[in-house]
């Protein structure tokens, strides 16, 4: 243990993302302060150009990966892979952004200061390795996403999605906060890796009856962050009232920081006890698919099914983590990435069609859009194929390495029950195809107008790697696959 | 003498806590709060946390509870006005919420041994060790607390400023 209060060289080092993206966030806030009305797209480029430095800041700091702070944080491949997802995804997030907030008339510094802060907090989560740690990177994303839920502040929809959000989440975050002070009571360290030590070690006496009811504590914070069953009642409301392009960012970079939290603490403090969490888990993969799914049927409003999709998603993702192991947590972020290059591709298309105001979110209002707009159509299509989960696309090698790694920890009624699942679901994104492409458009729709250039490139860049990763999974995979095992 | 302590001063903490969440006036909710954070106060101290003791008022008790009262007057907020009773959810919630209680109640009472789970007075947190271990091995959660305070601030101004 260090007994200095200056950090090392190498410490920033490792924590530079982190530094790189709240500095710059507070330096957005201020300037916003002194700019000029008109000059405001800048905030956006400024935000861009922060999220890319923190990519290579974790590619950088992967290079020399190793702990920090005294043990709290450890940059390994695993954080630097979700470093580097929830930035990717923010660049896309504040690429569709923009030209929503200016056509809501709501372009400021403050938005994208808490995009900003969010993924820093959401980076925090992917790198700590201690529980109050992963605490307070948690609470900087969710906070901040609050916010971002209720942006247009005028707008009725908006209030009761940060509401709802904020009651609920904090709600679940004291459940989180609970487990924790519990794991303390027992193991006496909040430290991920000496827990681990600890419940390995027969003869330290870590009463396994109280670390199970602290593991149920924690596993409620979990799964409401990534919208898992029963967990999962928010999510609907709160992605259909915020912004589609907070919607986007809520249901990819949140989501993947909180998988990435669930699964370091499943594979390095829970594991030893993991025979408990087994039918939990395999319960909760389940329930969350099946209510996600059969949800999503019967929705007419297009953010309210991908919020449904989004919590099947979960469901999948929770499959990977039942198993337990090396190959399933692989699986899982893998899928993740997938994920989030398809469902943010889909809620941009959404984010240009709705028009000003989201007065056009209705499936209805979809009707015909490959005469109104065939090349929205078509991109669209893709997403909608490739989280379906067809051949060719991310989603298939996605789900692929998901009921692989549930076969090969012997989960078959588990993955026989996902695929049927991944049959239901083919249902009603296709609908979203056929109404596309097979209805005439409504009356009264008014002309679209051309992309912005933002949407254009998020479309381009999500629909280039949703192909790339349905042709050569590996290039992510094989990452995947080399940092899983570091876990531990 | 101290077990005597114990037991009065949680009483009045769940019963403050219970009192907080039952009342319909902001004010009376933030006078039982002030109960909660004092009773809460008595039971550090009772465990050799003199220093977390004094913080605890002076922080919670004190500054923020002025803040709350503040607050409440600043918006002359009234009494809440219940919603109709929803029988179904209460129905649902309160046997749930035993549930937990008491599941957690008979872990405690069960597994922990007694001896080693009150020791009172069992540790020293004075404030040289409070501020050594914030400002060495707990440096990196100080710094990141303060970012988090600033994100709420922001989301704050945000949600509140007349013209965005």
């Amino acid at each position: 243990m260090p007994v200095s209060f200056i950090p090392t060289p190498q410490e920033l080092l490792r924590f530079s993302p982190e530094i790189l993206l709240s500095v710059v966030a507070t330096a957005l806030m201020l300037a916003e302060a002194v700019m000029k009305p008109g000059s405001r797209t800048k905030l956006a480029a400024t935000a861009f150009a922060a999220l890319a430095a923190a990519i290579a800041l974790s590619a950088a700091a992967a290079a020399d990966s190793g702990p920090a702070f005294s043990n709290l944080l450890v940059v390994d491949g695993f954080s630097t892979f979700f470093r580097i997802l929830v930035c990717a995804a923010g660049m896309l997030v504040v690429l569709i952004s923009s030209n929503y907030l200016k056509r809501e008339g709501h372009e400021s510094g403050e938005y994208y200061a808490l995009v900003l802060f969010s993924i820093a907090g959401q980076c925090l989560m992917a790198s700590a390795n201690e529980l109050i740690m992963l605490f307070i990177g948690l609470e900087c994303s969710s906070i901040a996403t609050y916010v971002l839920a209720g942006y247009l502040r005028d707008d009725r929809r908006n209030n009761e999605a940060a509401l709802k959000y904020f009651l609920l989440g904090s709600f679940a975050a004291a459940f989180f906060l609970y487990g924790i002070s519990w794991l303390w009571g027992a193991a006496g360290t909040t430290y991920l890796t000496e827990i681990r030590r600890l419940l390995l070690d027969p003869s330290a006496g870590i009463n396994a009856t109280v670390v199970s009811a602290a593991a149920a504590l924690l596993l409620v914070g979990l799964a409401f962050k990534v919208s898992a069953a029963p967990f999962q009642m928010w999510a609907p409301d709160v992605y259909q009232g915020a912004p589609a392009p907070v919607a986007a960012f809520l249901s990819v970079g949140p989501k993947a920081a909180a998988f990435a939290m669930f699964l370091r603490i499943l594979m390095t403090v829970f594991a030893p006890v993991g025979a408990k969490w087994e039918p939990v888990l395999w319960t909760v993969a389940l329930a969350t698919m099946i209510i996600g799914n059969f949800a999503a049927l019967w929705q007419t409003n297009v953010k309210r099914l991908l919020a449904y999709s989004s919590i099947a998603h979960a469901g999948y993702v929770t499959v990977a983590l039942t198993a337990m192991s090396d190959a399933g947590a692989a699986a899982a972020m893998f899928y993740l990435a997938a994920y989030a290059l398809m469902n943010i591709g889909a809620f941009a298309v959404v984010t240009h069609v709705a028009g000003q105001g989201e007065r056009h979110v209705e499936l209805a209002d979809l009707a015909g859009l490959s005469r109104r707009s065939p090349a929205m159509a078509a991109i669209l299509s893709v997403f909608l194929l490739s989280l379906t989960g067809v051949p060719l696309t991310a989603g298939f090698f996605g789900k692929f390495y998901i009921f692989k790694a549930a076969l090969d920890a012997d989960l078959v009624w588990l993955a026989v029950l996902g695929l049927l699942n991944s049959a239901v679901a083919a249902y009603y994104y296709l609908r979203i195809i056929v109404v596309m492409y097979m209805h005439e458009p409504s009356q009264g729709l008014p002309e679209l107008p051309a992309a912005a250039p933002g949407i254009r490139w998020a479309l381009a860049a999500s629909a280039a790697g949703t192909f790339v990763l349905g042709v050569a999974p590996s290039l992510v995979l094989d990452y995947a696959v080399a940092s899983a095992p570091l876990l531990r | 003498m101290d077990v005597v302590l114990f037991l009065v001063f949680a009483a009045i903490a769940v019963g403050c806590a219970l009192n907080l969440v039952l009342q319909t006036h902001p004010i009376s909710s933030a006078l039982s709060l002030i109960g909660v954070m004092g009773s809460l106060a008595v039971l550090y101290l009772l465990l050799g946390g003199e220093f977390l003791a004094a913080v605890q008022l002076i922080v919670y008790a004190g500054a923020i509870m002025v803040l709350f009262v503040f607050v409440i007057m600043l918006l002359n907020a009234g009494s809440e006005k219940r919603p109709s009773k929803k029988v179904l959810r209460t129905a649902v919630a309160l046997p749930l919420l035993f549930t937990l209680a008491g599941v957690a109640a008979y872990i405690m009472a069960t597994q922990v041994p007694r001896t080693e789970a009150v020791r009172f007075g069992g540790f020293t947190a004075g404030p040289y060790e409070v501020g050594r271990a914030l400002f060495t091995t707990w440096l990196l959660p100080f710094e990141v607390t303060s970012i988090l305070i600033l994100i709420a601030i922001l989301g704050a101004v945000v949600l509140a400023r007349k013209e965005i």
